[in-house]
């Protein structure tokens, strides 16, 4: 077991390193083998899945496998306590089950790259750092402990950044990777502190050890300390509030990252980080509160925010925000098999919509949704594939989004948490309603661009369906944003006696829920959205302008996204960078002044010692004679007598 | 007789002897065979030495050991014969007449250096010290053409004779206190007669002598005129081979043999080692010849090698042998490029290694990651290395030794940068591409991979000089 997940981690970074040293002139073989790498690897985590499920019921833990070599030891230096650094391989049904997820999207991510980046200039690049993200993923999903996982957390980080450049020449997609950058580096400054207190305080890295030595530290305030920062990273990665304002500019990158990274795996890693670290988090019931709120904030803000937005992909990557708002939610009222379950339905609907909109985007070479339009009739796979991921999403019964929501809102409601449930409820009413309006606005109708800027048609007369690389990875996202959820239904756990909540816990039995009411009041509210996308945009018997004046102040309000980037960029230009001013001066005449006069110095010592190198054998001769003498003169003073002393 | 210690040099020294037959048995116009034979005869000697590694023990009753720590620095040594061989590929070629002398003259030095890590006794030390030496010599004046090459051979000469005059009149020293030439014997005798003058100044003497072949101040300033003027390739046996055999007879002399904890003693090997870091870096800073700063940066490791004996504790000495496995494969990739460059037309000048990304990034990159292993800096090996010496010092309370070796450390990475300032930065004025043959290609990579591995994910070979170390410090 633990070689197959050695395996699986390792053959995307063959594929990396194939690729960029040999095949890179060679496009089309550089697909191939990265192609051929992520099916090794989605192979391989199917086997670690099969083997941690075959493991006896409630074998718990010792369902999976943990190995680990030490990777750096230093040791302990007098007061200074040594150093001791594993890298190792967890195998439990959390770990397999992520790696399963992250190896068959980015399998079909990858082959759907082959259609959507056809022609492109940087096509090996493009599938290099692919392979490089395939592997930086699974290697934080297999981590044993904190230290590998920050490790490879920087490096999804870095493939990020490469891929949201990817068009590193387009001015807007370079700022967007270097926001992506920046933002990230804020909250993962605060996780380093937080792993490097953690192995302070409790002397290990290695998620196991770390689970016991928490237990006995409750309640203490620098547990407090170290799962507030630690919780930060997360923030971070998974762009909630207030760091969320990277994700929507990273759709700069090519589609199909966006899919990959920015909506199925890479964003879902803080999920999966708080997940893995549970034991952490849950000790500290402030920072449980903390993480519910700002979920449950950040589903309700991104999704009004998605409410406004024209770019298709702007739409979807604030519907990622607002679906990893509810993760949040979910695992800070205590249920991490509910958080790991929309984790999973999400990456599938939320990566089939994605590449859907990819396959638009290719087509029609446009984004603004209302310059689509009666692309159902073209596009008959993408827009059914596409109306299935939005259903899915939506919550409607019994697509995969219907299950997890429905844990989520259970699992806030059976908390206590209220106000979260309604919370909840209302965001699944926005989520419903933008998801429609952009069917109804890009798939109906009949012209193009007919509805809100007055018609230009004939522009998209050339509009046809995409190929068979990018149409099968659309059909089995479907076919997974269908089914998916059923491993989480009552159905599912009285045929097989386990359900996807006991099976990711720990062993620890959490069966699945159906209330009733929750799940009734969940679709009302998703019809009525659906509803009502449909009356303004579809019927157009409500018409959206006069809403959005009528609604003016709030509609601007949203349309600026509550102003964040603004007052962030008041916040760097002002005060960043006048501190920065003020360092630079110091730095320039300070600073550089001492170390220049330092290194001058240096250099004119240098000079002169370098006299001594005559080139005359004689004076080397001298020298070591006159050295020897001194030496036995200088030691043996004391023999003689001390006569020097 | 139980020859089973001492099979390593036997096959060593039959390859040496082979390959001058073979020389002579083969027509001329065919001679290009031998130097691939010589790479592959000493990378089976490689294999051997890991295949039957032998269970220890000793020759002539205990004249010589075959232990972990000679075992270690033996495979050292094979492994910088082979990758100077393959590096030699090309040079041989313009030796019509004398080619199979030259890569038997290296198993001869080979030879020699075996015998140096195994001396147990100060006469086998001795002649294992010569055995290295000679051929090193005639191979440093290889290059009859070059007035600079003849001028390196004849210095190079001429000092070692006066460092081995110094070295066996302080043998005879010792040998005239305790009456025995066995290091055993000599500890013995010497815990009685430590405050011996005689004793003292041999013990100096032998010591000087060695702290010549390491290249350390003041006793260094043989190596930049020579292997300024010597081949590539056989600088770079000079820089990797000599040095480790002149720290395996010093590891074994100053641990066995001398009463080197007693009185100041300890306070030479403290200044030696101070000098050479300090005065190697500063006389590097302002070089302007690439195979001159690799000498003066090889004085400079001298005295970063030598806190493993100032430490003088297991820990110290597994991070010396840590150090010189990083610090060979460093210096034989730079080596390398620095000869594959000059085969493509290229001087040592620094200057004239401008342009390099252009007209040969595999290079370029190659020698960016030696260099940067020389300066400490991860992710290369260089970095764990001096970690592991300084950390060790640091222990032991010498903290402000720690900082004047990271001060200087810092002072190094000036040098350094600014190499790759201009292999990276500067524009060549010819920018045709460089041609690299295969053989240098080979080693430029395994010289890479080991530096990164090695700096990436050190505890394999962590473990393994811990383990050496741990079975001879007491």
């Amino acid at each position: 077991m633990v070689e197959s997940a050695i395996g699986l981690v390792l053959a995307p970074l063959a594929s990396f390193i194939l690729i960029s040293f040999v095949t890179r002139r060679a496009a089309i073989l550089s697909a191939v083998i990265s192609i051929a790498a992520a099916g090794i690897s989605f192979a391989l985590s199917l086997s670690l899945l099969v083997g941690v499920l075959s493991a006896p019921a409630g074998a718990g833990l010792a369902a999976g496998a943990h190995a680990s070599i030490q990777w750096l030891s230093i040791p302990s230096i007098g007061r200074f306590r040594g150093l001791e650094i594993a890298m190792g391989v967890l195998v439990d049904p959390l770990s397999a089950t992520m790696s399963v997820i992250v190896s068959l999207v980015a399998f079909l991510v990858t082959i759907y790259s082959l259609g959507y980046m056809k022609g492109d200039p940087g096509f090996s690049r493009y599938f290099s750092y692919l392979s490089l993200f395939a592997f930086s993923m699974l290697g934080l999903v297999i981590a044993d402990n904190y230290f590998q996982t920050f490790v490879f957390w920087e490096l999804v980080g870095l493939c990020s950044y490469l891929l949201i450049g990817f068009w590193y020449a387009k001015p807007s997609a370079s700022d967007a990777a270097r926001k992506a950058f920046v933002t990230n580096r804020w909250a993962d400054f605060a996780f380093m502190v937080g792993v490097i207190l953690l192995f302070i305080f409790f002397g290990t890295f290695d998620f196991g050890q770390l689970s016991s030595a928490i237990a006995g530290a409750r309640g203490s305030a620098m547990l407090a300390l170290v799962a507030a920062l630690v919780f930060v990273g997360p923030l971070g990665k998974s762009a909630q509030f207030p760091f969320h304002v990277w994700l929507p500019d990273a759709m700069e990158g090519p589609t199909p990252v966006s899919a990959l990274i920015h909506a199925a795996t890479m964003v879902a890693a803080g999920v999966y980080l708080i997940a893995r670290g549970f034991a952490l988090f849950q000790s500290v019931p402030g920072v449980m509160e903390t993480m519910a709120y700002l979920g449950g904030f950040t589903a309700l803000f991104a999704a009004s925010i998605a409410l406004v937005q024209k770019d298709i992909k702007r739409i979807l990557a604030y519907s990622t925000l607002s679906q990893l708002g509810y993760m949040f939610m979910a695992l800070g009222v205590g249920s991490m098999s509910a958080g790991m379950f929309h984790l999973t339905t999400h990456a599938f609907f939320k990566a089939l919509l994605f590449l859907g909109a990819g396959s638009v985007i290719h087509a029609t070479e446009e984004q603004d949704i209302f310059k689509m339009g009666g692309l159902g009739k073209k596009m008959k796979i993408t827009a059914w594939t596409f109306v299935i991921g939005a259903l899915a999403l939506s919550g409607i019964f019994p697509l995969a989004g219907f299950w997890s929501k429905d844990e989520i809102l259970f699992a806030s409601l059976s908390s206590g948490h209220i106000g979260l449930y309604v919370l909840g409820i209302a965001v699944a009413f926005m989520t419903a309603f933008y998801m429609f309006r952009l069917i109804f606005t890009a798939f109906g109708g009949t012209a193009f661009g007919g509805t809100a800027s007055g018609g230009e048609p004939t522009e998209h007369a050339h509009v046809h369906e995409s190929g068979p690389a990018m149409t099968i990875p659309l059909i089995v996202l479907a076919v997974l944003s269908v089914f998916a959820g059923l491993i989480g239904s009552p159905w599912f756990q009285s045929a097989f006696g386990f359900s996807f909540g006991s099976f990711i816990f720990f062993g620890r039995p959490e069966a699945s829920h159906l209330d009733m009411t929750t799940a009734s009041i969940s679709t009302v509210v998703a019809l009525s959205g659906i509803f009502l996308a449909w009356l303004v945009y579809g019927k157009k018997l409500l018409k959206a302008e006069r809403i959005a004046a009528a609604l003016g102040p709030l509609y601007r309000l949203l349309d600026h996204k509550f102003y964040i980037d603004e007052i962030y960029a008041w916040v760097f230009a002002k005060i960043m960078l006048g501190l920065g001013i003020v360092f630079d001066w110091i730095d320039h005449y300070i600073v550089d002044g001492l170390f220049d006069g330092l290194g001058g110095a240096t250099r004119a010592l240098g000079r002169k010692l370098r006299l001594t190198q005559s080139g005359r054998l004689q004076g080397y001769a001298l020298v070591i004679f006159a050295a020897v003498a001194i030496a036995v003169v200088f030691i043996s003073t004391d023999l003689l007598g001390g006569f020097l002393k | 007789m139980d020859f089973s210690a001492i099979r390593l040099e036997l096959v060593a020294a039959l390859i040496a002897l082979g390959l001058l037959v073979f020389g002579l048995l083969t027509p001329r116009g065919k001679r290009e065979v031998i130097g691939y034979i010589a790479a592959a005869a000493f990378l089976g000697l490689l294999a051997l030495s890991f295949l039957a590694p032998g269970g220890g023990g000793s020759f002539q009753g205990g004249l010589y050991l075959d232990d972990p720590l000679s075992l270690f620095f033996k495979r050292l040594f094979i492994t910088a014969a082979f990758l100077v061989s393959l590096m030699s590929l090309r040079f041989a070629k313009s030796l019509e007449e004398s080619r199979s002398e030259f890569f038997s003259l290296l198993g001869f030095s080979l030879v020699g250096m075996m015998m140096l890590a195994s001396a147990n006794d100060f006469v086998s030390l001795y002649i294992g010290l010569e055995l290295m030496s000679l051929p090193l010599v005639i191979l440093t004046a290889y290059d009859r053409t070059s007035g600079k090459s003849t001028e390196a051979g004849t210095k190079y000469i001429l000092l070692s004779a006066i460092s081995s005059a110094v070295l066996l009149f302080g043998l005879s020293l010792l040998f005239g206190a305790t009456g025995s030439f066995s290091y055993s014997d000599t500890l013995k005798a010497l815990g009685s007669v430590a405050d011996d003058p005689l004793v003292v100044i041999g013990s100096i003497m032998v010591v000087a002598g060695f702290a010549f072949k390491i290249s350390a101040v003041p006793f260094h300033m043989w190596s930049p005129d020579i292997y300024e003027g010597a081949p590539a390739p056989v600088a770079a046996f000079l820089a990797v081979g000599s040095k480790a055999a002149g720290f395996a007879a010093l590891i074994r002399l100053l641990l066995f043999a001398l009463p080197a904890s007693s009185g100041d003693f300890p306070l030479l090997i403290l200044s030696l080692s101070v000098l050479s870091m300090v005065v190697g870096n500063l006389i590097a800073l302002p070089q302007t010849n690439m195979k001159r700063l690799l000498a003066y940066s090889s004085i400079a490791h001298a005295g970063y090698i030598l806190l493993g004996l100032v430490a003088a504790s297991t820990a110290g000495v597994a991070a010396m042998l840590y150090y010189l496995v990083l610090y060979l494969f460093a210096n034989v990739g730079i080596f390398a490029a620095l000869s594959a460059f000059g085969e493509a037309g290229g001087s040592s000048e620094i200057s004239s290694l401008k342009g390099m990304w252009k007209r040969s990034p595999f290079m370029a990159a190659s020698l960016l990651v030696c260099l940067l292993s020389l300066a400490g800096i991860p992710p290369a090996a260089g970095f764990i290395g001096k970690f592991y010496l300084l950390a060790e010092v640091a222990r032991q309370g010498k903290l402000w030794l720690a900082a004047l070796a990271l001060v200087m450390s810092v002072v190094s990475i000036s040098y350094y940068i600014s190499v790759i300032r201009v292999i990276v930065m500067e524009k060549a004025e010819d920018e045709s591409r460089i041609r690299v043959s295969l053989a240098n290609k080979a080693i430029l990579a395994v010289s890479v991979l080991v530096t990164l591995g090695m700096g990436v994910f050190p505890a394999p070979i962590t473990e393994w000089t811990r383990a050496i170390a741990g079975s001879i410090v007491r």
